[in-house]
């Protein structure tokens, strides 16, 4: 891993969204927690985006009304 | 394919079948279509499942046969191109970032606590919801991927064929619209922060409606 820089809080808003959606190589991970442990605003700008991501992920499921779940059965049984 | 495959995939798709739904509603924004699109998925991936060689993989390919069939059904009946529909919708805009963050900050709101935090326990399902479906296709289909189904911006890129740099665009560009949704909900639907300590610091406007929280 290369050396950690400071980074600004510019540069953390800018890569935050890649923060949280984990696509930020180890050194830029690193020094986003770095920036966020000292940074009280980005830190609690990151915490309010990473718990809209939360239930925006909630969203992705829905109890399958049962009618239609017996007709995914009933497709499964007919493989 | 043997009685092991079969017992495989039944199992994998009975615990899979309510995050399958829920995906598709969110894609196809109507009931009867997301079950279509569900049994459509299915029975294509048991079709393919013999091309599956890492059974741990199973999630996230099945949910990419689920994202390719629904644009499949999309591009049959889109006669404009998805990088017209980008453009139209100002995918190509240098306007800012919207943050709901921000908002929820201005210095003339008076917050008693935290306002993102009361922000959040009270928004409900359904406004997330209705924000989410009210997206146009072309920066809905990359939220509902990265946020409800967790792929990488790789996956992504590869699921809707599109370079890396798009799918960062598209998702920045999709957030700021769901932010920008919400935060006009909360301010039709009256959210204000309370003067007294002793009420909720949400209350909905004079209709009196009481709101389930999720």
């Amino acid at each position: 891993m290369s050396d950690i820089k400071e980074i600004g809080c510019e540069e953390a808003l800018r890569h935050l969204f890649e923060y949280l959606d984990r696509e930020l190589d180890t050194t830029r991970h690193a020094e986003m927690e770095q920036h966020l442990h000292t940074c009280r605003a980005c830190y609690s700008r990151a915490e309010f985006e990473k718990r809209l991501k939360g239930r925006l992920g909630a969203l992705g499921t829905e109890q399958a009304p049962p009618e239609f779940s017996q007709r995914i059965k009933g497709l499964l049984r007919r493989f | 394919m043997t009685d092991a495959d079969r017992t495989f995939f039944e199992q994998e798709i009975t615990g899979l079948l309510d995050r399958l739904y829920g995906t598709a509603l969110r894609l196809a924004k109507n009931r009867a279509d997301a079950e279509d699109l569900v049994a459509e998925t299915v029975t294509r991936a048991w079709a393919n499942l013999h091309t599956l060689h890492d059974r741990h993989c199973f999630r996230g390919w099945l949910f990419r046969i689920l994202t390719n069939t629904f644009l499949s059904e999309c591009r049959k009946t889109e006669t404009t191109s998805i990088e017209a529909l980008a453009e139209a919708h100002g995918e190509t805009d240098e306007e800012p970032a919207f943050s709901l963050f921000d908002q929820l900050h201005q210095p003339f709101l008076l917050w008693w606590g935290n306002p993102e935090q009361e922000f959040l326990n009270k928004v409900l399902r359904q406004d997330l919801q209705k924000a989410v479906e009210a997206l146009p296709e072309v920066f809905r289909v990359p939220v509902i991927l990265a946020d409800l189904q967790g792929l990488s911006y790789q996956e992504i890129a590869a699921a809707l064929d599109v370079p890396l740099g798009t799918v960062r665009s598209r998702l920045n560009r999709a957030r700021s619209l769901l932010q920008k949704a919400l935060w006009q909900h909360a301010q039709e639907a009256g959210l204000k922060p309370s003067p007294s300590a002793d009420e909720s610091l949400f209350h909905a406007s004079q209709t009196g409606e009481h709101h389930e929280r999720h």
